[in-house]
């Protein structure tokens, strides 16, 4: 009688169970087949963001919209831009833009791409209530607002295949931005149903999505050859599946042990081996990211000459090599200026970049002389998020200050990046903070402009140069690129005497790839570039 | 019996409303704008920010967020993650995973824990029971994560028999070595504790008065010992089995398995208010249950608890 009981017991749990198991069976069964030979397996995240082009500014959604979609130029390995949908790209003035598309190509539901896809979706990213993330890429287009819902005058359609684009001010830049996501044209489709679209997009570019609900959350999402793409990115492969992990370390596990053959992120744990592991497959190069740290002019002993004096001090009292090669393991390269040894125009010897180096003397002298304008006192704390992985290297320069200029230099952690940024957005943080710069295309300005400009987006120090500013917009008038990098390493020698920030290193791109595959080669943006990888 | 449980059951109204008030002003009281974290390194356009934190109802009072939130409950709508994906479809994901994964788990541990906590009792001082002694105490002292990244790493990478992170869909044999982690802490605990039960019940007075009477071993073992002994045990299994629901978040990042222990964690991360409530309000109710469970199962072991009131 009493078994009977527990019996019962024991199968009211069971039918539970039973009830919640049907349920998964059937998600199992859909991942099963369809799987060709040479499906590149590769890792990611979950998309923090629709699928919707000006909506996403993370990679986890970018490294699927630039494989889905194709825009008029993409990027090749070294950063230089080549044409994808664009026959020309044109201007005599740098402001004035007229735009020829190649005529024929169709995106995945066979829409033809017309001047017109791209017209609709640069206006849809614009508009102020459509709420896209992406919207300040079209800041300088003539219409634009921050304030109010406004449509962009500066383009006009001419004909299926041609349209112009007025800019409020030259920009020889322009065409370099035109590879990122941002400007990727929509077909119709997408502004009937934006959400939906955005769950399972339509493109035009090297791959599509396998079927509706190719995007597995949290999971994956499967990618196929786009069969009808005729640009300079054909696929090599018979598609991409990106794995989205929630740790680096699993991925890199799953490389290891061949589930995985392309990995662009190695974790931290593994950086001391990875090279040794993987030989010729292992991948450590500089990337467009530049790490620094920000000393705002507001902060007391910061303002003006001894501003100045102390914040040369500060950098020259660095050992960033040491730094690079005992923290990171050698997956990070030292500063020699404000950019990034991928972008064109690049030096690593401009004027004043000694100040970049370590040297303790000088250090030590030059803080004696702001010391002459008014006694230092006081802590000296570098503000970081923990979430980020930034304690060690943020303790390593606390002590290197502490060593050689003899200051109170610590670490002041903030839990999580929101934090940190929220007041460093509010500009209520009293202390100096870290920053970062991920260049969102290859041109010496988009490290300069967004961030030391007067005014600018990014400018959490508030810095502000005439000299560097009329350097900087003089630059972007230029037409021709040479004499255009030329105007911006000289606004470079402003900011090394100024150092509105303290330029740390670059990171590198680390990753490796299983035997399975080859031409695997990393792009300036430290995606692989996918299309050229072949499975054999 | 059914009041019992009736009474039990109306316990988790003030229960579920305390937890979700609770874990939403903690979420609210995060320091840091979800909003601004969004824009990154190179920040948001001040008028997109605030469109956004209307859109989330995040510019409005925390007590009139919270309203909207449980009003939105009781109609099936859960909110909406940052990606635009309900967050109820999140949940109809992520539990079913993290169902089966536990139940994998629970059933090894329970299983085998008993099975060698039993011999162990009654060959008290052998060999055998020396040897579980020591293993059990090698798996509970080594930290859940060295044990997952050691098995990940001998099985997955060296050896190659089992899968080393979870695949898509989450299939039955890759949740296995994932499983076999997370039992092998509380297969120790059940090991120690059932071992314990059944030493004590070895002498007390009805087992002799059943062997006494002439009751065949097993049937004195089956009936009058594992049965008395079972009590701590179901309460362990009970509550590890609601512990595994919500918190394997550490097995479940090492083996990319996407349950709910993981999805949390980047939804704490990326501070999405409304996934993490929800989550947490889940995993509430499911931790009730099974203590009622629990509780249920102990009227069925010990007669005593049930007539009790």
């Amino acid at each position: 009688m009493r078994f009977n009981r527990i019996g019962t017991a024991i199968a009211g749990i069971g039918i539970v169970t039973a009830l919640a198991l049907t349920g998964c069976v059937s998600s199992e069964a859909a991942t099963e087949g369809g799987a060709g030979s040479a499906i590149i397996t590769t890792n990611g995240s979950e998309p923090q963001n629709p699928l919707i082009p000006t909506a996403t500014n993370e990679t986890g959604g970018g490294k699927i919209l630039d494989n889905i979609f194709a825009g008029l130029v993409y990027y090749a390995a070294d950063g230089s831009p080549q044409n994808d949908l664009a026959e020309s790209i044109e201007t005599e003035d740098a402001q004035n833009y007229t735009i020829t598309i190649k005529s024929g190509t169709t995106f995945t539901n066979g829409d033809p791409v017309t001047a017109q896809s791209f017209v609709d979706a640069w206006q849809y990213g614009a508009l102020l209530s459509n709420e896209q993330l992406s919207s300040y890429f079209f800041e300088s287009i003539e219409g634009f607002s921050y304030d109010e819902d406004s449509e962009l005058t500066g383009l006009t359609v001419v004909d299926d295949t041609t349209f112009t684009v007025k800019l409020k001010q030259p920009e020889s830049d322009f065409p370099l931005r035109l590879g990122y996501s941002a400007f990727f044209p929509l077909p119709e489709v997408a502004f009937d149903d934006i959400e939906a679209f955005g769950e399972n997009p339509i493109g035009n570019g090297p791959y599509m999505l396998d079927g509706k609900g190719a995007w597995k959350h949290n999971e994956k999402i499967d990618l196929v050859v786009n069969p009808d793409y005729e640009g300079g990115r054909k696929a090599q492969n018979d598609g991409l599946e990106i794995v989205f992990y929630a740790t680096q370390e699993a991925a890199y596990a799953d490389l290891q042990s061949g589930n995985l053959d392309v990995l662009d992120a190695v974790p931290d744990s593994a950086l001391a081996t990875f090279e040794d592991e993987f030989g010729d497959r292992a991948v450590n190069q500089p990337s467009a990211v530049f790490q620094s740290f920000t000393i705002p002019e507001r902060l007391a002993h910061f303002e003006g000459e001894e501003g100045k004096l102390r914040r040369a001090a500060i950098s020259m009292a660095i050992n960033r090599e040491e730094i690079t090669d005992v923290i990171f393991e050698g997956s990070r390269t030292p500063a020699t200026d404000f950019t990034s040894p991928v972008i064109d125009g690049y030096s690593e010897a401009l004027e004043g970049a000694d100040v970049l180096e370590f040297n303790a003397d000088e250090a030590v002298k030059l803080w004696a002389e702001a010391d002459a304008i008014s006694p230092w006192d006081g802590q000296f704390p570098i503000a970081y998020n923990s979430d980020g992985g930034h304690e060690a290297w943020v303790d390593a320069v606390s002590n290197q200050l502490k060593n050689t200029l003899g200051i109170d230099a610590i670490g002041a952690p903030y839990p999580t990046f929101a934090e940190i940024r929220t007041l460093v957005t509010e500009r209520t943080i009293e202390t100096p903070f870290r920053t970062g710069w991920q260049a969102d295309y290859p041109a010496l300005a988009n490290f300069l402009g967004p961030i030391y400009f007067t005014g600018a987006g990014s400018n959490d120090g508030d810095y502000s140069s005439e000299e560097f500013d009329s350097l900087y917009k003089e630059g972007l008038a230029q037409t021709d690129p040479e004499a255009g990098n030329e105007l911006f390493q000289q606004a470079q020698t402003v900011l090394l005497t100024d150092l509105p920030a303290i330029p740390l290193w670059y990171s590198n791109v680390t990753g490796g790839y299983s035997e399975n595959v080859e031409n695997v080669q990393f792009g300036w943006n430290s995606v692989p570039i996918y299309s050229e990888i072949t499975k054999g | 019996m059914v009041w019992y449980i009736v009474r039990r059951i109306l316990q988790v109204i003030p229960v579920f409303f305390g937890a979700t008030l609770l874990i939403y002003f903690m979420v609210f009281a995060l320091p840091g704008d979800p909003i601004i974290a969004l824009g990154g390194d190179r920040g948001l356009n001040p008028a997109v920010a605030a469109a956004l934190r209307a859109e989330y109802n995040l510019d409005k009072p925390f007590i009139v967020q919270y309203l909207i939130f449980v009003g939105g409950l009781f109609v099936g709508d859960f909110g909406t993650s940052f990606s635009g994906q309900p967050v109820s479809d999140i949940l109809a994901q992520t539990f079913p995973v993290t169902l089966r994964l536990a139940l994998l788990a629970v059933t090894m541990e329970a299983v085998l824990g008993i099975l060698i906590g039993l011999f162990s009792g009654l060959r008290k001082g052998k060999l055998f029971d020396s040897s579980a002694l020591v293993v059990s105490l090698i798996f509970i002292s080594v930290p859940i994560f060295v044990t997952a990244f050691v098995a990940q790493y001998i099985f997955g990478v060296k050896l190659g028999i089992a899968r080393t992170t979870v695949g898509a869909g989450a299939p039955w044999e890759d949740l296995i070595l994932p499983a076999v982690v997370l039992a092998s802490v509380s297969f120790a605990y059940i090991v120690r504790l059932t071992r314990t039960s059944v030493i004590e019940n070895l002498n007390e007075d009805f087992v002799r008065t059943a062997t006494a009477k002439g009751l065949s071993r097993p049937r004195v073992i089956r009936v009058h010992i594992l049965r008395n002994s079972m009590i701590p045990v179901v309460t362990y299994i009970g509550t590890d089995f609601g512990l595994l629901m919500v918190g394997a978040t550490v097995t479940e990042g090492i083996f990319n398995v996407p349950g709910v222990g993981r999805t949390l964690y980047q939804a704490i991360i990326r501070s999405e208010g409304p996934t993490v409530v929800s989550f947490v309000t889940v995993m509430v109710i499911i931790y009730l249950v099974a203590n009622l469970l629990v509780d249920v199962l102990y009227g069925f072991l010990d007669p005593r608890i049930r007539y009790a009131k």
